[in-house]
């Protein structure tokens, strides 16, 4: 049984420092909410909360004012809001990827990184779904997209690809919420059985729904977190797939391609990973997590993002490839013009306007990542700290670049404009930061970030050693790297 | 009824009386093999009690395999014939409307809700299946009485034999398990009401 092996990462050196026992587990990852917040927490919590302060304020206004302060503005329909929405749905996925195909892949490095990024995939579906909610124009009317019985007694046009996205988006927000909180049953007992007040007896007791460690419940638990897994990676890959529909199904030149769905998931992840990579280096950091998270995990990341930033890097290419071979003058003048901003000048004699945040996209989304070719770079907190934030950079201009550049230039040129984001564009989305920052760092505070019981079981002999019992065997073979839990 | 009235306004000296034997073990293989006796002596109402899940434990305990796959799978079933339903009902019967001249009970439309309806539903028979199954939120049970248990999310394992179970004796059930070798054994009492 491969449970009973000692956990070698790809063969070299064990996952965490040998003769890391059950107890330390606990320790080290409860200990962060028993005690005082560390400075950096702080150091982070209140700019986040301000920028959060900043969000309810611009929302107030946009909600006064009407969605005539942002910037979209004919031909330009979609304009920040749905490059942000794109965004951040697309970081949403790599927690999913971390917890769901990793786990089918039974990649038990990912034990220490998957609690993390199940919480972003949470926080930032919960920011990504502000935008098209706030895009209706009028929120308060947001149930009719919704199959709900309403007084204009219609029912929602189930063959939109915008409806599709309400489904998509709300289906993985569910899953993802109740695959993070199956996840956390029983770490919550863990916390419930230290605590030291009645409080936080009573807080976390609730939470754990009276969970006993009960190996009868174990069973269900752990077929019940296997179904979870299978589910949700389709389910990932549909929702970006879902996404990038909403533009696919239109004929507007740069967004009709069949390349979209597989190209959305792959920046998808891509860009998950490197916001997961940013905010791991700092909680890492903050709450002295070396040990839990340390820098394998970190290269394996690396390469993670090194091979996806590969795959969007040839989507890039294809869609040139593509534009050519098409003979289709409209989707020429898309990405020769609009996005990469040579070949041919306008009628006004200008160039692209938006050539150079084509440009940004692939300098930190092709070229940036080829530093992870090398073990140095993979293995630098601060090059890969850097790294991670230019690759978020990159997809957010990614989203810009396919929304904007597409529908500002399309088929008729006395149509044409531009785009140009206003304070409240930029506000709302800083804003988001804000909103997932705090969810975040309170996230980290109150709740266990790194799985404690899945971490302890991918300890060497963590598991009954009962299929070579040739006699009373007291585990000879395993008694120097077993942790020994306690004796 | 008075009966009962005036009993709960007698001030209460709390009566207790056997509720299971809690065994504590050091190390997984010493709780798999103390189950794998449990299990020999033909008891029904007991189990293990792990900080995480053992492998192996399963067969060790002669558990038969869980049938959670089975509700995650009606109910998945369940959602992806109400979504073609929903669909019809509101697209076709209800109000039909023709979008791109499409067939209102066009298929390749209809996949995607399809696909959503049925992985949420299959997400939700899932969780609420497995609540069933562990008989959770269950927030008051006799065992949290010991103060060991509180080991069992740490770093110990138990095994519990409840008096509910017929072969459940106060001597014989004892002598079992200690014969198990266990780093310490109690009688968990309850409050009788």
């Amino acid at each position: 049984m491969s449970d009973d092996t000692p956990i070698y990462e790809i063969g070299e050196t064990y996952l965490l420092p040998q003769g890391t026992t059950v107890h330390d587990i606990t320790e080290a990852v409860a200990r962060v909410t028993e005690t005082k917040a560390p400075r950096g927490w702080w150091i982070c919590f209140l700019p986040s909360v301000s920028l959060l302060g900043l969000m309810t304020a611009v929302i107030a206004y946009l909600l006064a004012m009407g969605i005539g302060v942002w910037g979209n503005n004919a031909p330009a329909y979609w304009g920040w809001d749905i490059t942000n929405f794109v965004w951040w749905i697309g970081i949403g996925h790599a927690g999913t990827l971390i917890s769901a195909i990793l786990f089918l892949f039974r990649q038990k490095w990912r034990t220490s990184i998957n609690r993390f990024a199940e919480a972003m995939t949470v926080m930032a579906v919960l920011c990504a779904a502000m935008f098209p909610a706030l895009h209706t124009g009028r929120p308060w009317f947001d149930y009719y997209l919704f199959p709900i019985p309403n007084q204009m007694d219609m029912w929602p046009n189930f063959k939109s690809p915008l409806m599709w996205d309400v489904f998509a988006v709300n289906t993985y927000l569910t899953i993802s919420v109740i695959f993070w909180f199956v996840g956390l049953i029983p770490d919550f007992a863990t916390l419930r059985d230290r605590s030291e007040t009645m409080l936080r007896r009573r807080i976390y007791g609730f939470l754990a729904l009276g969970w006993r460690g009960s190996h009868r419940g174990w069973q269900h638990y752990e077929r019940a977190y296997l179904i979870f897994a299978g589910i949700s990676t389709p389910l990932v890959l549909s929702v970006h797939s879902v996404v990038s529909f909403d533009f696919a199904t239109s004929v507007i030149p740069g967004w009709h391609t069949t390349i979209f769905p597989p190209y959305f998931v792959a920046g998808a992840v891509f860009s998950g990973f490197a916001l997961v990579m940013t905010m791991m280096l700092i909680v890492r950091a903050v709450f002295g997590m070396h040990n839990l998270v340390n820098i394998r995990h970190l290269d394996l990341m690396n390469k993670f993002m090194l091979g996806t930033s590969m795959i969007v890097g040839y989507a890039y290419a294809m869609e040139f490839f593509i534009a050519w071979y098409s003979g289709n003058p409209y989707e020429q003048w898309v990405f020769l013009h609009n996005r990469a901003g040579f070949a041919q000048l306008d009628s006004l004699g200008n160039w692209g306007p938006l050539w150079w945040s084509y440009w940004a996209m692939i300098s930190c989304n092709v070229l940036v990542p080829q530093i992870f070719w090398f073990k140095k770079c993979r293995t630098s907190i601060p090059i890969m700290f850097v790294a991670t934030i230019l690759i978020n950079i990159g997809m957010w201009f990614e989203r810009f670049v396919i929304i904007v550049t597409s529908l500002t230039q399309d088929f008729l040129p006395s149509s044409w404009g531009n785009f140009h984001p206003t304070f409240i564009d930029v506000g709302l989305y800083l804003g988001t930061f804000g909103l997932f920052l705090t969810l975040f760092l309170l996230f980290v505070r109150w709740i266990p970030m790194i799985a404690i019981a899945e971490l302890k079981a991918t300890l060497p002999g963590a598991h009954p050693n009962l299929h070579h019992h040739h006699g009373e065997e007291h585990d000879h073979a395993h008694a120097s790297a077993e942790p020994a839990p306690a004796e | 009824m008075s009966d009962h009235e005036t009993t709960k306004k007698e001030p209460k000296v709390a009566e207790k009386r056997p509720a299971l034997y809690l065994a504590e073990y050091e190390t997984p293989n010493a709780v798999a093999k103390a189950a794998m006796k449990v299990r020999d002596a033909g008891y029904k109402s007991w189990d293990c009690h792990t900080p995480y899940p053992l492998h192996g434990l399963d067969e060790a305990m002669g558990l038969a395999p869980t049938k959670i796959g089975v509700i995650s799978f009606v109910c998945g079933l369940m959602g992806l014939i109400g979504g073609a339903l929903l669909i019809q009902y509101a697209n076709n019967w209800d109000y039909p409307i023709i979008i791109g001249g499409k067939p209102p009970g066009s298929f390749p439309s209809m996949v995607p809700i399809l696909f959503e309806c049925t992985v949420l539903l299959t997400g939700f028979g899932t969780l609420f299946g497995m609540l069933h199954l562990l008989k959770l939120p269950m927030h008051n049970h006799p065992i949290f009485e010991s103060d060991r248990f509180a080991a069992a999310t740490d770093d110990k394992y138990f095994i519990s034999i409840e008096v509910a179970d017929s072969k459940f004796d106060l001597t014989k059930t004892r002598a079992l398990l200690e014969s198990t070798n266990p780093s310490h054994l109690e009688l968990v009492q309850e409050e009788v009401l």
